[in-house]
């Protein structure tokens, strides 16, 4: 099955964290996609430019509205993303526990809609 | 069926459906399925037993029939997506395969099934009071009209509950597996945290007039044996197992003739199931010399002591007040240090005691009629009436569960009349 990582991170918690941690979190990322990718179970994987940088588009009436945002409504904020092919939901788990945001931020686990199921 | 037959099958229906669906839902990786092929063969066995006379071994005839409905239910299935179905096709093979197996090594398989059935059904994934449902459902075997009943929901309103979790379950790919040795530790607590639950709810209902409610502690016990004997020596479980054992030992002299509950102090000790308390305090005793205890452990050896002290005086409150200290250093909890304060204004003195409950209040963390009702009978023990009276008032004022606020009342109309005052 597949399962996507959505990593949403806390920019505030982060900061909190202690400068050694912070400094290594790049090297900490490249480690574990290395990890992952080697385990057989990495289907894609990137992170995202902050929410600042982000462009909202949405149609009404045949009218295309471009809006800047959306403004983070909450500390929480989506960074990036992985793509998993594992036996199951626990192996998923496992999987985003070792992702470094899921000690400042939190990570939500989805399995991908399978249209081979519809 | 004449009714001794009636109530023997009614009796497996009972002990064996909790097995034989484990068994199924490994096989064919489907709730649903499985549970929808059991019915169909006890109603299959309530149609041919009184006729035939009943097999010799029950559980194998049943497992058969369910196994072959499931394979005729998958042939038929047309509905289902070409990938979704060859894995049931692979399924049933696998299914056909076993056939040949030995009766022996059957049976060993569905104890491991059952063990991941209850895995899944607590999974952490899933809502708690959805782990609750399915845990009743499929290992109690409780049919969803009496979870309904249990917890006060509409059937319909539990029908859902159950519905989505089984969707859940399939979609999100929860496992039926045992967890790996690092996940185990958390997986176990999240077990025993659903037992817990169902028992605490039957101990001590939330709702309605009954104040104990012995159907859902004795399938909460039942569950406990269960993982028990699934997870033999594991210390946290033979501790649960122990602490409600001990608990559901005092139900008779817990609540009076009138469905009025009464405190331990005034509780008539003859009524206490001895089997019971002797097999709680063994298993804690077990439980503990395996070097690592934990809160369940912990809660039980308190409640052996007060199980088996010959009164309540002359109950060992200095053991009980070390015990809750360790217990509060491992988890932390505002009810376990009043439980706490309570043993100490035993141990040391109603003053004592006093000052950490104040403490408590002091700092507004426990916020039910549990701790005024504990101020309350603390201060009418040092003869400070009009100020029991009032923690009286207050726990009134907080008491929802209707055998409680009884109690409180009862408390409150017995505290004696204010000295005048002075001058």
């Amino acid at each position: 099955m597949k399962y996507m990582l959505l990593i949403y991170g806390d920019a505030e918690k982060f900061a909190k964290l202690p400068a050694e941690v912070r400094d290594g979190w790049h090297g900490e990322y490249m480690e574990y996609t290395q990890k992952l990718a080697a385990s057989g179970e990495l289907v894609a994987g990137d992170a995202l430019q902050g929410i600042d940088t982000a462009t909202t588009v949405a149609v009404e009436d045949g009218k295309t509205l471009t809006t800047d945002g959306p403004f983070a409504e909450t500390k929480e904020t989506l960074g990036g993303f992985y793509i998993v092919d594992v036996p199951d939901l626990d192996r998923a788990l496992v999987w985003a526990a070792q992702i470094p945001d899921a000690r400042s931020g939190k990570i939500e686990v989805r399995p991908v809609l399978d249209l081979g199921d519809m | 069926m004449a009714s001794p037959e009636r109530e023997r099958f009614e009796q497996l229906v009972r002990s064996s459906s909790g097995r034989l669906l484990a068994a199924l839902v490994a096989n064919l990786g489907d709730l649903d399925l499985a549970q929808d092929s059991l019915a169909d063969a006890f109603l299959a066995a309530a149609q041919r037993w009184p006729r035939d006379g009943f097999p010799d071994d029950p559980d194998a005839w049943l497992y058969t029939v369910a196994r072959r409905r499931a394979l005729d239910h998958i042939r038929r299935e047309s509905t289902r997506s070409g990938r979704e179905r060859a894995t049931l096709e692979t399924q049933a093979e696998v299914l056909a395969d076993r056939e040949a197996e030995t009766d022996a090594s059957r049976r060993s398989g569905i104890e491991d099934h059952r063990l991941r059935l209850v895995f899944t059904c607590c999974h952490p994934a899933l809502p708690l009071d959805a782990r609750v449902a399915l845990t009743l459902r499929t290992l109690g075997g409780l049919t969803t009209a009496e979870i309904g009943r249990a917890f006060l929901v509409p059937e319909t309103t539990m029908a859902q509950r159950l519905t989505r979790a089984k969707r859940k379950i399939r979609v999100a790919g929860i496992p039926y597996r045992i967890p790996t040795a690092t996940e185990l530790p958390e997986r176990i607590d999240g077990v025993l945290r659903v037992v817990y639950l169902i028992f605490n709810e039957g101990y001590l209902a939330s709702d309605g007039d009954a104040p104990i409610r012995h159907d859902l502690a004795d399938e909460a016990i039942r569950l406990g044996r269960l993982v028990d004997e699934l997870m033999p020596g594991t210390p946290e479980v033979e501790g649960l197992l122990s602490l409600m054992l001990l608990h559901h030992s005092r139900r008779d002299a817990r609540v009076d003739a009138a469905g009025d509950l009464v405190t331990l102090e005034l509780q008539d000790r003859s009524l206490w199931h001895a089997d019971e308390i002797a097999e709680g305090a063994v298993l804690v005793e077990q439980s503990l010399r395996r070097g690592a205890p934990g809160p369940f452990q912990l809660q039980a050896a308190i409640a052996a002591l007060t199980a088996t002290a010959p009164s309540f005086e002359d109950t060992d409150w200095a053991q009980m007040v070390l015990l809750y200290s360790e217990l509060l250093r491992r988890e932390p909890s505002t009810v376990v240090e009043l439980n706490r304060a309570v043993a100490v204004a035993f141990a040391r003195g109603p003053d004592a005691g006093l000052a950490l409950l104040d403490d408590l209040r002091d700092r507004d963390v426990l916020t039910t009629h549990l701790l005024p009702a504990a101020r309350a009978d603390l201060l009418l023990r040092l003869g400070r009436t009009a100020e029991a009276r009032e923690a009286y008032d207050h726990a009134l004022d907080l008491a929802t569960q209707p055998a409680e606020r009884r109690y409180l009342a009862r408390r409150r109309s017995a505290v004696p009349p204010s000295p005048a005052p002075k001058g």
